[in-house]
């Protein structure tokens, strides 16, 4: 049977295979129209409360390809992806603001933020260092879970991100530096955090949002790329084969230590930079938006994506993002009031993302666009065959 | 002979070695089972000596164990919940703290459907909390049996995750629910049993009437429930199908059965447990399930996941901890020091203080 399937018969697709009514090139095609389509958007939608939901989106975007790479990739369920979130944006807050007035230091800042108090770093420079406190924090998390087991990760995992939410809601009384330098401001928020000056470009302030918007869109391009190729290398191949079968792996010569770590810091680190952009987006750093329900917010993303595939997850970031900051609270808020019902329905908010999950779970466990190997595991129907053919070709 | 001399010295080289990771093993043995111990000794031990040194005795320290035992005993029986189901399907019932919630809120509305106020006399107002109880404890037990049913049961053979995010997403579902009934601010229940009043003092330690409560309901479940699982026949038959679902099967158990029965026990547990909540703290509100949810957790694992006595003894080791953080180190910190107990735990014995009775475990 394999014999007479000989390499050269290789792009003659499989028949009866799902996707087989689309040719091959139809995937890359499409996705270079996407993005051109994504580039072009600001100047056909100049309105501004959506262009902001797009740049909502596209940092949620980033947010869960990173938590994919833990969740989907390795098969680790991470419950405190906001403690990165956190980690993220307070870098921007140490070091992009006037929040530690008595210093006074300037990296590579000019405009308004090279006159004012406080450290000033540069917003490339802060992306930086955003995503390598992030992934020291992640092997740091990560540790204490290598022994254990799948729903063992979970709540450890989601004890270290209420830790670091108590400390961002508390931190505001601890002074390690000395008494003008509070780990954070409480529930009052580092705010307002520098704008983003990229070289070359004037300074980006909040009325014009296109800025803001191609940042995000570079950002996510560089952590789709990232995140694609992270996921076609060996690294890559030895997160499945931990997240199909630990032990299996292990005995194929696979170091579990290492890969897992790599994981854990992979996906913190991307989720550092999006937190240090939305950081700047949002203008502040308030210890409220570090809560457990951001966790799930993102999980729900990638699971109703599907876990493990990228483009799912993109997607189910985007639907997420969209029906949370603009089909809920605009388009449907009111339905429940004209039912005659006493509630609006953004009071339904987690809520519905609990629904999702569920619902998900249970009608379509590999998400809207299910990556191939995940889908072997849930559906029978799917052919082995099938799966190897698209991993060769994609 | 070349051979013998040839072979002989190797052993000997090599039973130093094997000693030395012998003696290395016996250390780390006794850190993961002492080492678990001194960790939760520390705090208590660290205060009272404290206390000594500035003249206060130890009552005030006796006085915070006193309300970890009596708020401990809310914990323990949650816990319960956890360990049970997680002894017989393995999943963390995240939901369980939520169904926690759904009790409180279910007594809260009972007690004024029932008409008790703070002038009902003793005997009505014993008879009424007793109605409340039952009626709490049911309703409960069936939401968490119907969360089974819809949630948990059609995901048996899927992989590990998938129930468990379905539990997350029921636990979001429940919470929003609980938003809606009483509205985003924590709402007072009045407070039947004069909450505050003193009983006794005993050499500096005072017991409220709150105290008496919550070990009074908490004391005779805990043994119910004990004694059920280790005496009933449908007990016998949860023993059997958490050690293996299949063998149980064969042996003519109705396993879905079993499992719905589980889930209907450890909910009603939790059930009392929130009308227990609502009178001893008087306030209610719909996130207290969630931060039970997490402290209960902590406490079935610290015990020993799937060992009943385990959970009762972490509950009242996580109460403990709770009242003296909440006492001394304040209570903005409470949540961060019981969480860091958790990972410590998970660090250094996962199995838990007793040892836990699981499938994967044994």
């Amino acid at each position: 049977m394999t014999t007479t399937t000989a390499p050269a018969s290789k792009p003659a697709r499989p028949a009866g295979g799902r996707g087989s009514l689309l040719p091959p090139w139809f995937g890359r095609f499409a996705a270079v129209a996407l993005a051109v389509l994504a580039i072009l958007l600001p100047f056909t939608h100049p309105s501004s409360t959506f262009l902001g939901d797009c740049i909502i989106a596209g940092a949620y975007v980033v947010m869960a390809l990173g938590l994919n790479v833990v969740v989907g990739f390795a098969g680790l369920l991470d419950l405190g992806y906001v403690a990165f979130y956190a980690i993220g944006a307070f870098t921007v807050g140490w070091f992009s603001s006037s929040f530690y007035a008595n210093a006074n230091i300037h990296i590579l800042v000019s405009g308004q933020a090279a006159k004012l108090p406080g450290i000033h770093v540069n917003f490339l420079l802060v992306l930086v260092i955003a995503a390598l406190l992030c992934a020291i924090a992640g092997v740091l998390i990560g540790l204490p879970t290598l022994r254990l087991r799948g729903d063992y990760i979970a709540i450890v995992t989601l004890a270290f991100g209420e830790i670091i939410h108590v400390f961002a809601i508390n931190g505001d009384a601890i002074k390690v530096f000395g008494a003008g330098y509070p780990l954070t401001n409480g529930r009052q928020g580092i705010s307002p955090v520098d704008q983003i000056k990229l070289p070359f470009i004037a300074q980006f302030n909040q009325l014009e949002l296109k800025p803001w918007y191609w940042l995000v869109l570079g950002l996510a391009f560089l952590v789709l790329f990232i995140v694609i190729r992270l996921r076609d290398s060996r690294l890559g191949r030895a997160w499945v084969a931990i997240r199909e079968d630990e032990v299996a792996a292990a005995s194929m010569g696979v170091p579990l230590v290492k890969t897992k770590l790599f994981a854990y810091a992979a996906g913190a680190a991307i989720g550092g930079m999006s937190g240090a952009f939305l950081a700047a987006y949002f203008n502040t750093v308030n210890a409220d938006q570090f809560a457990f329900s951001f966790s799930i917010f993102v999980l729900a993303m990638v699971i109703l994506g599907g876990m493990g595939s990228v483009w799912g997850v993109v997607l189910g970031a985007i639907t997420l993002t969209f029906i949370n900051y603009w089909l809920i609270p605009d388009v449907l808020n009111g339905v429940p009031g004209k039912l005659h019902l006493n509630f609006q329905l953004s009071d339904l908010g987690f809520g519905i993302f609990g629904f999702l999950l569920v619902f998900v779970m249970l009608m379509r466990p590999e998400g809207l666009l299910p990556e191939r190997r995940h889908q072997l595991e849930l559906h029978e129907d799917v052919e082995v065959e099938d799966v190897l053919w698209e991993e060769e070709h994609r | 002979m070349a051979t013998e001399t040839h072979t002989d010295p190797p052993p000997k080289a090599s039973a130093a070695p094997v000693m030395a990771p012998r003696a290395g093993d016996r250390a780390r043995e006794l850190v993961s089972k002492w080492g678990l111990w001194a960790i939760l000794l520390a705090l208590p031990v660290v205060y009272a000596i404290k206390d000594l040194a500035a003249g206060k005795g130890l009552a005030p320290i006796a006085q915070n164990l006193l309300a970890g035992l009596s708020n401990g005993s809310i914990w323990a029986l949650i816990a319960l919940g956890y360990t049970l189901v997680y002894g017989i399907i393995e999943l963390i019932n995240f939901a369980n703290g939520e169904v926690f919630m759904i009790g409180s809120f279910t007594s809260a509305a009972l007690i004024g459907t029932l008409g008790l106020t703070l002038t009902t006399g003793p005997l009505g107002l014993v008879f009424g909390l007793l109605v409340i109880l039952v009626i709490a404890m049911v309703a409960s037990g069936s939401l968490n049996v119907m969360i089974e049913k819809v949630g948990y049961r059609p995901l048996r053979n899927a992989p590990k995750l998938a129930p468990l995010i379905t539990a997350v997403g029921f636990s979001f579902i429940l919470q929003n629910v609980g938003l809606l009934w009483l509205g985003g601010s924590p709402a007072s229940v009045p407070d039947l049993i004069h909450a505050q009043q003193d009983v006794f003092t005993v050499f500096g330690v005072t017991v409220q009437r709150a105290d008496v409560l919550a070990i009074g309901i908490t004391v005779p479940l805990v043994i119910g429930a004990t004694l059920f699982i280790a005496r009933s026949r449908l007990g016998k038959a949860m023993r059997a199908t958490a050690q293996d679902p299949d063998a149980a099967r064969l042996m003519g158990i109705n396993v879905d059965t079993t499992i719905s029965l589980t889930f209907a026990l450890g909910g009603m547990l939790a059930g009392a447990a929130g009308l227990i909540y609502a009178l001893y703290e008087t306030t209610i509100w719909y996130f207290q399930g969630f931060q039970a949810g997490l402290i209960a957790f902590t406490a079935a694992v610290m015990g020993g996941i799937g060992n009943l006595r385990g959970a009762v003894l972490g509950g009242i080791i996580i109460g403990c901890i709770q009242q003296i953080s909440d006492n001394r180190i304040g209570p903005d910190w409470t949540p961060a020091v019981v969480f860091a107990f958790l990972v410590l735990i998970m660090v250094f014995r996962p199995q838990g203080l007793l040892g836990e009775e699981t499938r994967e475990a044994g």
